[in-house]
Order: structure tokens, then C-alpha cells, then sequence
């Protein structure tokens, strides 16, 4: 308050007037947990790693999301499919995928890297918990469960992967995984390894 | 009700049954007084207030009083141990002691409305309240660090400056009614409640009142943006409650004693005397009350050299100016 406005008493019933008016206007406030507001379809909430139409996984361990993740709160340890335990349509899937909830700062830049539309951030927003650990989600509550098919968020994503490219991905995967594969990096043959890798 | 209240309003289990009644009318008034706070104060900032425990978040001071029980009492390792745990007493048991002289409403054939009916009530009410600045005072100097210690030097300086301003514009109405006892006051404004004659001293207590209690805009002795709580800032638990019980039953007081002197006390608004006086009286202190409540949603704090200029260079000569004047005009007139 300067000086002025102080003494200027009139003011000061200007005030008086315009918190008494208020007390009579309608409250914006959402009663929460019995009334949720209702979030625009593309919200960034908790993230879920979906699945392709006939059950695979679509993350394929890339490690895009880790490193595009502007706050690290990805953790990826990518290991080879085996033909007889085929967890993703591709070469490799994701063996561990952790997300520390509390780093995360909800971009979405990992849904953007993503190539197969594998991670993606779903409208759910209620994660609180009481300790700190139980927000590092790990593979067992980020990926859909097989019964709840593709997964939370919708599948028509704008561009989006559709869900049976899957089949494609396996058609044109042709690696012997239990051998290893030749793989190059930047003009290097390197014969990759899959003991050791998962866990 | 006088049957209620035996003619002997001395007698001494009559005295402690009065006693018990008021001790459980101004807890539960503070109670309800913190609610009504907060739901108001909420209204007028665009929020709904606490409404989540019980119906209309009516048990929430039950619910506030269990958590401050229940949280852990600290004494921090600097403070004076004695003086840091017996100053929030202080506070707590000068605040309480104020409602044995305030009268509710008209005394009865052979009773009154209070616990008792002083002749000097209002000087009774006057030092009590003084004596609460000590609660403030030693408990922000006794917890051994600064910002309590800032926040009870302001308190002593603010209480002081303010309690001078206060006391002036009392001593206006108590000319006008020829006594200083409360029960004589209220009676002596029948006809015309003293706020209308005494107009300036009415303004004058409302604002050294809010100073008075320590209230926004000005609460600097609290003052949480600058000195984080200031004298209770290392309280906790249910000191830090008591403190808080005797800021709200300060409140009570210093709005009944505006009612009794200054709006006619238990006197019917408009002739309407089907109404009790006791519904008048508690009516008028809800209304000073909510202007509390009013106030501290409207305004921010001042700084605090301006409290002490409009206190000192403002309050204090005008008060005086309006005590001379009315002692003149009381005296030409008779
Ligand atoms: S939303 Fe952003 S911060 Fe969160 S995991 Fe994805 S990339 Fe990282
Ligand atoms: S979620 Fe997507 S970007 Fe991340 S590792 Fe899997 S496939 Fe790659």
C-alpha cells in the first residue's frame, strides 16, 4: 500500500466492495476426487508400452526414448528375441524398460522418438504413492497387460504405426538370434552378443 | 432463564457452573470461528473453504485439534525451556480471563449474564489484554531464534503504540457514560448507541483493534511472508495451538467489547425486543467478527514503518483531539 492509497479511504471501500461481491460468485473449484475434470485426448499422463494387434510387443530396444528423454528417466536394456520365446515382432525387445516417474517431466519427446509407437503417454494422472521407489515403473505396469489388447491410448494415432505392421516387422526379421547377428557401426563389423543381456 | 440463575449469583458452585459454560461456549465459538474464517475467506477468493470432513466441513476444527495434539512438541535446543513452554499459558489464560467481566446480555433481578459484574469492568478487560502481549513477547524471545525474536520486538511495539491510540478512544465512550462498568455502559446507551456520537472513536478502536489482535493487514508480528510465523515460528504442536486459540478468543473479546461500548451491547436493533438480548449481542459480535475476516481477505500488510507512523502520527493525535472534544462538550453540557 503506498501512502497514498493508505489514507485514500475511498479505495479501500472499493476493496472492501469488491471481495464482498466475490464471496457470492460462483466457485470454479472441481470437487476432485468425487469430480474429475475431463482432459483433452492427448494428455501426458503416466506412460504404457502397448502391444501390437496379436499380442507382441511393439518396443523393439531401440533406446530412441532413453536418449531423447530430456530429464533421463529412461532406462532401456534391449535383448535378442529367440525364436522360440518371440517377444517382439522385430530383432530385439526391450528385456528391461524402467521410467522414473518423478524425473519425468511429461514431454512426450519419447512418444515422439518412438519408431514403433511403442511408448506412449496415457490420459491416467493418479500415480501418487508413498514412497519414492514405487515410481520407478518397470515393464510390469508400463506395458498392457495381453487381455487389454493394443492398449489405453487410442490406436489412430495422427501418422501412427498401425497395429498389424506388426506381422510385417516379423516377416522381414531374419536374423538367427541364438548365433548373434553381423551387425555394422560406422563402417565396423560387430558381432552382437545376446548372453549376459537380459536379465 | 432467571429461574435458571438463582438469585444469588455469588454463590460459589454457581460461579464455576458459569465458568464451565463459558470456558465450553468460547472454545467451541473459536472453533467455529476458525471454520467461518476460512469458508469466508475462501468465498472471497473464488474457493469453496474446507468442506471434506463431515457435513459442510463442520467437524473440521475437531479433525484440526486432533492433528495438533497429535504432532510433536518441540523445544528448540537455544530457547529458555521455562519462559518458551509458559508463554503460550500466558496467552491462552489472559485470553480466557477477559470473559469474567464481559456481560452477555441484561442482568436479571439479583443476576447477571457474567460471571461477575465488575464495577470497573472495562480497565479489568484493558489490563488483562495488555498482559497477553507478554504470551507474544516472551515467547518469541525465549525460542532463541531470530525471527521469533524480531516478531516479539514488533509485538512489544506494535502493542504499545497501538494500545495508547485504543485506550484514548475508550476513555470517550466512558465520559459519556459516567462509568466504567460494562453492565452501566450498555444501559446508558438505550437511546443512542455510542457509536453514533463517537463516531471517531468507533473507527479509531475498530483499527487499533485489529492491530491489537495481531490481525491482517496488520499482522506483523506474525507476518509469514517476511519473518515465517514470527514470534510462534518455532512452536509447534499444541503450544502453537494455544497461541492460536488465544489470536481467535482475542478476536471474541475485542469484538464484544466494540458491541458493549460502542453498538449498544444486548439493546434491541430497531425496537425489536421479542428478540433476546443475548441473540442481539452474539448478532453484533458475528458482525465484527466477519469484518475481521473481511479485512484480512481484503488488504495486504502494511510495512512496517508505516504502521508506526499511522499509529504514533495519525491515530494517537486524533484520539486525543476526539477525548478532548468529547470531555469539552460533556462538560459545557453539564
Ligand atoms: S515424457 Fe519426456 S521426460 Fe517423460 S520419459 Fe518421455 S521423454 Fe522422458
Ligand atoms: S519404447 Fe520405442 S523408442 Fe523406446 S526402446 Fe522401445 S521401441 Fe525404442
Amino acid at each position: 500500500m503506498s501512502r497514498k492509497n493508505l489514507y485514500n479511504v475511498g479505495a479501500l471501500l472499493a476493496g472492501l466492495g469488491v471481495t464482498f461481491k466475490f464471496m457470492f460468485k460462483r466457485k470454479p473449484t472441481i470437487q476432485y476426487p468425487s469430480r474429475k475434470k475431463k482432459h483433452a485426448p492427448r494428455f501426458h499422463g503416466l506412460h504404457e508400452l502397448r502391444r501390437y494387434g496379436d499380442g507382441k510387443e511393439r518396443c523393439i530396444g531401440c533406446e530412441l526414448c532413453s536418449s531423447v528423454c530430456p530429464a533421463n528417466a529412461i532406462t532401456v536394456i534391449g535383448a535378442e528375441n529367440s525364436p522360440a520365446d518371440r517377444r517382439s515382432p522385430g530383432e530385439r525387445y526391450a528385456a528391461r524398460y524402467e521410467i522414473d516417474e518423478l524425473r519425468c517431466i511429461f514431454c512426450g519427446m519419447c512418444e515422439e522418438a518412438c519408431p514403433t509407437d511403442a511408448i506412449v503417454l496415457t490420459p491416467r494422472f493418479e500415480m501418487s504413492d508413498y514412497r519414492r521407489g514405487s515410481f520407478i515403473y518397470s515393464k510390469d505396469r508400463l506395458l498392457v497387460p495381453p487381455e487389454a489388447g493394443t492398449g489405453l491410448a487410442p490406436d489412430d494415432r495422427p501418422n501412427g504405426i498401425p497395429s498389424d505392421l506388426g506381422r510385417v516387422a516379423e516377416i522381414k526379421s531374419t536374423v538367427d538370434t541364438g548365433e548373434g547377428y553381423d551387425a555394422t557401426w560406422r563402417g565396423t563389423i560387430l558381432k552382437t552378443q545376446t548372453k549376459g543381456l537380459a536379465e | 432463564m432467571n429461574g435458571f440463575m438463582t438469585p444469588q449469583s455469588s454463590i460459589w458452585w454457581m460461579v464455576l457452573l458459569k465458568c464451565a459454560i463459558l470456558l465450553l461456549v468460547v472454545i467451541t465459538t473459536f472453533a467455529y470461528a476458525m471454520l467461518a474464517e476460512r469458508k469466508v475467506m475462501g468465498w472471497m477468493q473464488l474457493r469453496p473453504g474446507p468442506n471434506r470432513v463431515g457435513p459442510w466441513g463442520l467437524l473440521q476444527p475437531a479433525v484440526d485439534a486432533v492433528k495438533l495434539i497429535l504432532k510433536e512438541d518441540l523445544t528448540p535446543k537455544t530457547a529458555d525451556p521455562l519462559i518458551y513452554r509458559l508463554a503460550p499459558f500466558i496467552s491462552l489464560v489472559t485470553a480466557f480471563a477477559v470473559y469474567a467481566v464481559i456481560p452477555f446480555s441484561e442482568p436479571g433481578p439479583g443476576n447477571v449474564w457474567a460471571v461477575g459484574d465488575v464495577n470497573a469492568g472495562i480497565l479489568l478487560i484493558l489490563a488483562m489484554t495488555s498482559i497477553g502481549v507478554y504470551g507474544i513477547s516472551l515467547g518469541g524471545w525465549a525460542s532463541g531464534s531470530k525471527y521469533p525474536l524480531l516478531g516479539s520486538v514488533r509485538s512489544t511495539a506494535q502493542l504499545v503504540s497501538y494500545e495508547l491510540a485504543m485506550g484514548m478512544s475508550l476513555v470517550g465512550v466512558l465520559i459519556l457514560a459516567g462509568t466504567t462498568s460494562l453492565v452501566g455502559i450498555v444501559n446508558s446507551q438505550a437511546k443512542l448507541w455510542f457509536f453514533i456520537p463517537q463516531f471517531i472513536g468507533f473507527m479509531i478502536y475498530v483499527i487499533t483493534a485489529v492491530a491489537e489482535t495481531n490481525r491482517a493487514p496488520f499482522d506483523l508480528v506474525e507476518a509469514d511472508a517476511e519473518l515465517v510465523g514470527g514470534f510462534n515460528t518455532e512452536y509447534s504442536g499444541l503450544r502453537f495451538g494455544l497461541f492460536f486459540i488465544a489470536e481467535y478468543i482475542n478476536m471474541l473479546t475485542v469484538s464484544c467489547i466494540a458491541t458493549l461500548l460502542f453498538l449498544g451491547g444486548w439493546n434491541a436493533v430497531a425496537g425489536l425486543t421479542i428478540v433476546p438480548g443475548i441473540v442481539w449481542f452474539l448478532l453484533k459480535v458475528a458482525f465484527f467478527m466477519f469484518a475481521y475476516i473481511w479485512l484480512r481477505s481484503t488488504f495486504p500488510r502494511i510495512r512496517y514503518d508505516r504502521l508506526m507512523t499511522f499509529g504514533w502520527k495519525v491515530l494517537l493525535p486524533v484520539a486525543t483531539l476526539n477525548l478532548i472534544a468529547t470531555a469539552a462538550y460533556v462538560a459545557v453540557r453539564g
